[in-house]
C-alpha cells in the first residue's frame, strides 16, 4: 500500500466559503484515507487564511448570497465544523502540507505571522508543481 | 463467525461527511493492530465511505450491518 501512497493536491484559489468547504472536507477525508495531501493556497485563497480573515464571516459567492444565511444555520444545526477546523483535523490524522504562495503575500502585503498557524511553508509554483507530481490536482 | 470482539466502540451518530471517515481514522490508531473497532453511524455516506477508507488504509471490514438509518461497521486493524 505505502508503495504506491495517493496524492490529493489543491490549488486553492478562491476565497469564498462555497468554494472553500470542498476543501475542507476534501484534504480530511484524503488525510484520513492515506493519501498524501497538498494544499497549496494562492490569491482570493490565501486572503481567507490571514487570522483576520478566519476571525469574521468568510464572504460567499454572489451567485448564491441568498442562501447563506440558511446554509449557516442548517451547519450550526448539523454540528457541521467549519472547514478551517477540518483542514487541521486533516493534519491530526494524516499526511498534509499547507503552503502560502509567496508572490500572493507580497502582492497583499500579508506576513508570515498574519497567517493561520496550519500553514506550514511559504514557496512557489515550482514547489507546489513538484510536490503535487503523479498525483491528483484540483483547481478550487 | 463467532461473536467478534471489540476493543473500542466509536460513535459517528449525527456526524456527516467527513466526519464517520475523519473519526475512523483516528479511532484505528487508539486500538493495537489485530483488534476490533465497531462504528456506528448515522450519515448514509458512512458505509461506502468506510469501506473505501478501508480499501485504501489496508484495513479490513469484518462485518457490516445497516437497520433503520443506523449503520454498524466492524474493522480490523490490520497495519
Amino acid at each position: 500500500m505505502s508503495e504506491n501512497k495517493k496524492k490529493l493536491s489543491l490549488i486553492v484559489f478562491s476565497g469564498t466559503i462555497d468554494k472553500l468547504m470542498p476543501v475542507g472536507i476534501l484534504a480530511s477525508g484524503a488525510a484520513a484515507a492515506g493519501y498524501e495531501v497538498n494544499v497549496f493556497f494562492t490569491f482570493w485563497g490565501l486572503n481567507s487564511i490571514t487570522k483576520k480573515a478566519m476571525e469574521g464571516m468568510q464572504p460567499i459567492d454572489k451567485n448564491y448570497e441568498q442562501f447563506g444565511p440558511v446554509m449557516m444555520q442548517r451547519m450550526k444545526e448539523m454540528n457541521f465544523p467549519m472547514w478551517t477546523q477540518l483542514l487541521e483535523q486533516a493534519k491530526e490524522v494524516g499526511e498534509v502540507k499547507v503552503i502560502a504562495c509567496s508572490t500572493t503575500m507580497e502582492f497583499f502585503g500579508i506576513k508570515r505571522e498574519d497567517l493561520a498557524p496550519f500553514v506550514d511553508d511559504i514557496a512557489g509554483v515550482a514547489t507546489f508543481l513538484d510536490r503535487a507530481e503523479g498525483g491528483i490536482t484540483l483547481f478550487i | 463467525m463467532a461473536e467478534t470482539k471489540v476493543a473500542k466502540t466509536l460513535d459517528a451518530k449525527g456526524l456527516y461527511c467527513p466526519g464517520p471517515v475523519l473519526e475512523t481514522a483516528k479511532a484505528i490508531k487508539q486500538i493495537n493492530v489485530g483488534e476490533v473497532l465497531e462504528v456506528i453511524a448515522t450519515d448514509p455516506a458512512a458505509k461506502p465511505d468506510i469501506e473505501a477508507w478501508a480499501r485504501r488504509t489496508g484495513n479490513q471490514i469484518l462485518d457490516i450491518t445497516q437497520e433503520g438509518g443506523v449503520t454498524k461497521i466492524l474493522i480490523k486493524r490490520v497495519k
